[in-house]
């Protein structure tokens, strides 16, 4: 790891500068959603479909309306008075806000009470008596795209069936030339299941519009305030200078708290008429059946290889299950996310993706669970298929990956899917994670435990992410370009507040980011303070999703703090009575070249910025960055698994868990750290036991942290963490995203390592997740085939 | 009904509805938002306070049954003297992230090393498996855990060296 250039009290990249933030979490006073009150304050509960499909044919409000408490029940009716029955989603489709036609998921929002207590709001939910006729549930995509399944969208203009849309990547034609030349084809057929990604603190809205003024301040639970404030402008007719988003503390977003909810738009319409503040906040069962589902992916991939074990072409097939509306977030020109990426860290000529998205009747949202938009997916199912492939090529799993792996000397890199890699050291990296498990020690302590009888696993995966959307050539979500900025203000005492078109939900963004300014100009981070998440004291941006904050949120501060540094070099040039072109900055000393003991500090120039200038320039120490990157980065892992298996129940547990992580140049070590444990242990959770199903008449299961399973402290593995640093040549500080990596990486990871227990007898796939049960229904059929 | 609490050390009374959940008494009535709700099923934790020195779920127990008990939430942690251990440590270890589940997961860690002053690792595993985090990987929470019990064992030991002396 590259050593810190600046010292300890300046704090500037390298350090591991603990945290701003956790003064006032650790004593209570954070300022979450729910913690928000207003005077006369009214609170909203949402009425929800029992039903999967079902008409509806009437709503009687009457006996809530009249309930003590209740101030007013909003239903799909009065909404479309307003013209605000539906609205957009991130993909260009419409959801309804409340149903008014038909009810096309369970857990739909039907109608709203609105009350002065939640209490009293939820009770009087049990008194409005809808009248449902149903009809049958589309609860599968395969079943979706027959020609005999129920419309679900038939208020949908020229919708004659369930295809949400049909997607297509890479060069077919060299794709089936590719598996023409192969010795032999590697097919793998999974699901991505569907999963959520169920942040500690749920969804949820204040919104106080006033009546006279017109000004609306929408506080909320959102990862992009920026992008919302104009969402809400388009689709609420509301004048943009009257609305205020404040997104305050979040509880952790992980994605799901990209979209703009039917919640949202509801209590924001309540306050506008009945000229109180409104707020809503999620129930947990609320969350997990109706707001940002993620995956649901049925994947067939085949690799064409020889038998030497190149990999000569990749073809994808898939198909998503989105739900009953098309409403995932994620950039507009891509159907699949980036699911591009899906050619991993391997060189060969010829990749085809084909992909078809088909309505259902569950929950909408395909939000990017951590992940870059399908990122995840892409790489679980390159790293299986390699997999797999070197048992039938019969060579090492590791060995596989070398052979196959893009050389250093060869990025920048150009993918037959079009993305352009930026820097990377593959190599070096598997080579350093295999080291450190003793890899080769390891594959012959497998064999031994075998012939005790004994089921032991290791899986490796090697993943290449692209994060930090992004180009603006390329990249737009509802037609908003992907830029971020950072706006610098440098105090006249010196000290510096900087102000950020990204959203930390824990990311730690408000020591980060102040590190990069530190770096620059330094000033110590400790005299920085950063501010984010309210539009009306933050430059425009798109928010905190995909990896993409220090991408480009953490450019334009880079790129703004040395806009600051150039000015104040001449400031220093002008103090010192040398050349503009003398001045040397160095952890917040500025000198004259050759003559180290003329100096002044960055105060002394924050000083004279505003009192003492050269002649013509204009007062003050402050820019804005508007940054659009040139190029995504591209961070990448290699991971590696240990695993016992049970043979007699199918348990497995964890016994290594060793993380190489490489993302470039790392801004504060300690919080990379951080979130490198947090998004394997997401990556385990998913590989292991985290999903939702539904049942044949669309009953979602998995509906509260009961059925839901997420990992508690007594199942998660401990890791290890591994690290290279090849940073990336494009961006201003040469970093890469990191907060995904490990969700994207681990879980192929994990499951290799199951199925490398298993696979000498034949065993080739688990579905995630690869729970006890399924582990031993493959054994048990493999063995029973061996019979 | 009447509710009557020792909270965080001073009496605190209100009338409220008898069926007022003992989370919204604290962060209604006494407005002590530290205090989280992240479920309603007594999966998640992020409502843990201490009751008479103990843990409990304040999301799926009623107010009154907390009736002259002594309830601790965050905001109690901290004394005259500073910072709880517990508290620091888990600045210093990078035990949070969003801070969400971090006050009853710091209820709980303070509540383990009041019992257990040197806890293993599986310990301190065990204790905090009634508590969901979805950021940390728990790995740094453990740490902290265990962190805040030898600086308080020190300190202890430290007390008693110079009360002996």
């Amino acid at each position: 790891m590259t050593a810190p250039t600046t010292p300890a009290e300046i704090g500037g990249i390298g350090h591991s500068v603990q945290r701003k933030e956790d003064a006032r979490l650790i004593e209570g006073q954070g300022n979450f959603l729910d913690d928000i009150e207003l005077p006369n304050m009214l609170h909203m509960a949402i009425l929800r479909s029992p039903f999967a499909h079902a008409r509806i044919n009437g709503i009687d409000t009457a006996a809530a309306a009249a309930t003590d408490g209740v101030v007013a029940v909003v239903t799909g009716e009065l909404m479309d008075q307003h013209g605000l029955a539906w609205m957009p989603t991130l993909s260009g489709d419409t959801q309804a806000v409340l149903a008014t036609d038909k009810v096309r998921y369970q857990g739909q929002e039907v109608a709203a009470v609105i009350a002065t207590d939640p209490y009293i709001a939820t009770d009087a939910l049990e008194l409005i008596e809808v009248d449902y006729s149903e009809l049958p549930p589309v609860t599968t995509p395969q079943q979706s795209l027959t020609t005999d399944a129920p419309l679900i969208r038939d208020e949908k203009e020229g919708q004659q069936d369930n295809l949400v849309y049909t997607w297509e990547t890479g060069d077919k034609a060299a794709t089936d030339a590719a598996f023409a030349a192969a010795d032999r084809v590697v097919s793998l057929e999974t699901h991505y299941p569907r999963s959520h990604p169920a942040p500690l603190e749920t969804c949820g809205v204040v919104a106080d519009v006033n009546s006279v003024t017109g000004q609306a301040t929408i506080y909320m639970t959102s990862q992009a305030p920026h992008a919302h404030r104009t969402l809400f402008a388009m689709v609420a007719g509301l004048p943009e200078q009257n609305i205020r988003i404040v997104s305050p503390d979040i509880g952790g977003g992980f994605g799901n708290k990209v979209p703009i909810y039917p919640g949202y738009v509801v209590a924001t319409a309540a306050s506008l008429l009945l000229g109180q503040p409104v707020k809503w906040v999620e129930s947990r069962t609320e969350n997990l059946i109706s707001t940002g589902f993620a995956r649901d992916y049925y994947m067939k991939g085949e690799l064409a290889v020889t038998d030497e074990g190149r990999i000569l072409g990749l073809r994808v097939d898939m198909l998503s299950d989105q739900g009953a509306f098309y409403s995932d977030a994620q950039p507009s020109q891509f159907k699949a996310g980036l699911f591009h990426v899906v050619t991993g860290s391997y060189d060969f000529g010829a990749a085809h993706v084909n992909c078809k998205g088909a309505f259902t009747n569950k929950a909408p949202g395909g939000v990017a669970y951590r992940c870059s938009f399908r990122i995840t997916e892409a790489s679980f199912l390159i790293e299986r298929l390699v997999q797999n492939a070197a048992y039938e090529v019969g060579i090492d799993p590791a060995e596989m990956r070398l052979r196959n792996f893009i050389q250093p000397e060869q990025f920048p890199y150009e993918t037959p899917t079009g993305f352009v890699y930026d820097s990377g050291d593959y190599p070096t990296a598997l080579r350093k994670a295999l080291d450190e498990v003793s890899y080769f020690e390891l594959r012959k302590e497998q064999e031994a435990a075998r012939a005790e009888g004994r089921l032991i696993g290791i899986g490796i995966a090697h993943f290449t992410e692209a994060v930090g959307a992004g180009p603006s050539r390329t990249y737009d979500i509802a037609g908003l370009k992907m830029i971020d900025s950072a706006e610098l203000r440098v105090h006249p005492t010196g000290k510096a507040i900087l102000k950020l078109g990204v959203k930390t939900q824990g990311q730690g963004h408000e020591t980060t980011f102040a590190q990069i300014v530190a770096e620059i100009l330094g000033i110590p981070a400790t005299d920085i303070k950063v501010e984010h998440g309210d539009t009306d004291h933050t430059p425009y941006g798109l928010g905190t999703y995909a990896s993409r904050s220090t991408p480009v949120g953490g450019a334009a501060t880079a790129v703004v703090a040395r806009k600051l540094a150039d000015k104040a070099k001449k400031i220093a040039a002008h103090l010192l009575e040398a050349a503009d072109q003398d001045i040397e900055l160095n952890a917040g000393v500025f000198s004259v070249a050759g003559s180290p003991d003329r100096s002044v500090s960055i105060a002394d120039v924050a000083l004279a910025a505003y009192t003492n200038l050269p002649e013509g320039m204009e007062y003050g120490l402050e820019d804005v960055t508007y940054y659009d990157p040139p190029n995504l980065t591209y961070p990448y892992g290699s991971y590696i698994v240990v695993v016992e298996v049970d043979p007699d129940t199918g348990t497995w547990e964890v016994q290594r868990m060793v993380a190489l992580d490489d993302c470039g140049v790392r801004i504060n070590p300690m919080i990379v750290e951080g979130q490198i444990c947090g998004g394997l242990t997401e990556g385990f959770a998913m590989s292991s036991m985290q999903w939702i199903t539904f049942d044949e008449d669309g009953n979602c299961i998995g509906s509260n942290f009961m059925d839901y399973l997420v990992p508690t402290a007594w199942e998660t593995p401990k890791f290890e963490l591994l690290s290279t640093e090849v940073p990336s040549p494009h961006h201003p500080i040469g970093a890469k995203g990191v907060g995904e990596s490990a969700t994207v990486g681990s879980p192929a990871a994990f499951v290799n390592a199951v199925i490398d227990a298993v696979a000498h007898l034949g065993v080739r796939n688990i579905d995630m997740p690869v729970l006890p049960d399924r582990v031993w229904a493959a054994i048990d059929s493999a063995s029973n085939a061996a019979i | 009904m009447d509710i009557n609490v020792t909270l965080n050390g001073a009496e605190h009374s209100a009338d409220v509805a008898p069926r007022t959940l003992l989370v919204d008494y604290i962060r209604r009535t006494a407005g002590l938002t530290g205090t989280h709700i992240g479920c309603d099923t007594t999966s998640c934790g992020a409502c843990t306070v201490l009751l008479d020195g103990k843990p409990v779920k304040s999301c799926t127990m009623l107010a009154a049954q907390a009736q002259g008990a002594e309830v601790t939430t965050v905001e109690g942690l901290k004394t005259a003297a500073g910072l709880h251990p517990i508290q620091s440590a888990f600045t210093d270890d990078h035990g949070l992230q969003c801070g969400f589940c971090t006050p009853g997961m710091m209820l709980v860690g303070a509540a383990l090393i009041t019992e257990n002053p040197n806890p293993t690792e599986e310990e301190v595993r065990w204790a905090i498996s009634g508590n969901l985090c979805r950021c940390t990987g728990y790995i740094n929470i453990v740490k902290a855990i265990q962190t805040a019990a030898a600086r308080s064992s020190a300190a202890s030991e430290s007390t008693s060296e110079t009360n002996g002396s």
